[in-house]
């Protein structure tokens, strides 16, 4: 079954109590920003920080992601603590083409490589925030078999595009659509982008609804009041619960059967239905959904 | 590692501790302002002592204002200043991992 990344919660690399809490709030993945987040001046000591909380902290509960910096930026250093650390994907800021993520899994390989960790142990994503960056989502997308998402960051990919966040969101149609092809030719997960108006929760519901439609499978969150409301909004009807339960008990008794088709209610059911019907039991259970 | 000049690291955000490594002729000293003085204060200048003696150092004086700090952040605010106070940009992470837990 793929890891549920309903939400991502971006938590500033230099905060210790932020570092401490950050699981309570339920989130599927929770990002820890060493980027944008840490003023150039504390990069060094958020870096120990973020490192120090990885190898301390139980975060067995949620996927940790790490935003790094550019390699050039100190992101080489990042790599290392971070990966020493253990955490369980790297984030590359800025994505742009494919040779960035290859530049990344080299550093990532020769870290573990070096500390005797299992090869490949560490996944990574891309956040894809400029124009270049969505046009080369595909590459970008099959760039590593390290790869398990890529990222929309809308705020400077949109000033890239010279305009703005609006209401109906027309203007990310395009990056959407395309980044979410591309992370489903990959078979790796989709985020969508921050909804930055914390205070509207209305705008908020529409946005998520919205990307749900399409077929993302999250969104990045900046603060924890957004989680519940996403969670919400991702948690499948009693209908499909239902429908989804009787599907996975036709492919058990195919299983049983030893009988390579799965049929429920004498009708042939194809193995996307299987593994949508296996999502909607996780998205269900997750929600804290009566599933047996 | 070599204390070469004054330098901090950390805030006095809850839960964070902020640790000043300053030159010292011999020996370490640690000036300790807490939240928690009196339930941890021996504690918090244990880890800080540690994490010093893990780094090779053996001369400083140090200033720390406790907010609340977690034994994890004390020594990753401890590890930070020493750096800076050493004037080192490339960490040694391994040697950082053989005894930080």
């Amino acid at each position: 079954m793929d890891q549920l990344r309903r939400t991502m919660m971006f938590v500033p690399g230099a905060n210790a109590a932020m570092l401490r809490d950050c699981t309570l709030y339920g989130a599927d993945a929770i990002m820890f920003d060493l980027e944008d987040a840490v003023s150039m001046s504390e990069k060094d000591t958020a870096r120990v920080l973020v490192y120090s909380a990885l190898k301390t902290f139980d975060y067995s509960s949620v996927e940790t992601v790490v935003r790094i910096n550019a390699l050039d930026a100190g992101g080489a250093q990042d790599v290392e603590a971070v990966v020493l650390g253990g955490v369980n994907v790297v984030r590359l800021p800025k994505t742009e083409t494919a040779q960035d993520i290859k530049d990344v899994d080299a550093v990532i390989t020769k870290v573990e490589a070096k500390y005797g960790i299992t090869p490949g142990r560490t996944h990574m994503m891309a956040a894809i925030e400029s124009a270049e960056g969505v046009l080369n989502a595909r590459e970008i997308a099959q760039a590593s078999d390290r790869m398990i998402g890529i990222a929309l960051g809308a705020e400077d990919y949109l000033t890239s595009q010279k305009t703005y966040r609006h209401e109906d969101g027309a203007e990310l149609s395009f990056a959407r659509n395309y980044i979410l092809h591309a992370a489903r030719e990959a078979g790796i997960s989709a985020i969508d982008t921050v909804y930055t108006d914390i205070n509207n929760e209305e705008g908020l519901i529409r946005e998520t609804s919205l990307i749900k439609q399409l077929g993302f499978d999250g969104k990045s969150v900046i603060n924890p009041r957004q989680i519940p409301v996403i969670h919400k909004i991702f948690a499948p009807t009693q209908k499909q619960i239902t429908k989804a339960r009787e599907i996975v008990a036709g492919l058990k008794e195919a299983e049983a059967k030893g009988a390579g088709v799965v049929a429920v209610k004498g009708q042939m059911v194809d193995k996307p239905v299987v593994e949508r019907a296996q999502y909607t039991l996780a998205l269900a259970k997750a929600s804290g959904l009566e599933v047996d | 590692m070599q204390i070469k000049h004054a330098a901090s690291a950390g805030t006095l955000e809850s839960s964070d501790i902020t640790i000043t490594l300053k030159p010292a002729d011999s020996g370490v000293t640690i000036a300790l302002d807490s939240s928690v003085q009196k339930q941890f204060g021996r504690q918090i200048k244990a880890q800080i002592e540690a994490a010093l003696k893990a780094l090779d150092i053996t001369a400083v004086n140090v200033v720390a204002t406790d907010k609340g700090a977690l034994d994890c952040t004390i020594k990753a605010r401890t590890i930070a200043a020493a750096y800076r106070a050493a004037d080192v940009q490339d960490y040694n992470w391994e040697e950082i991992n053989s005894w930080i837990n």
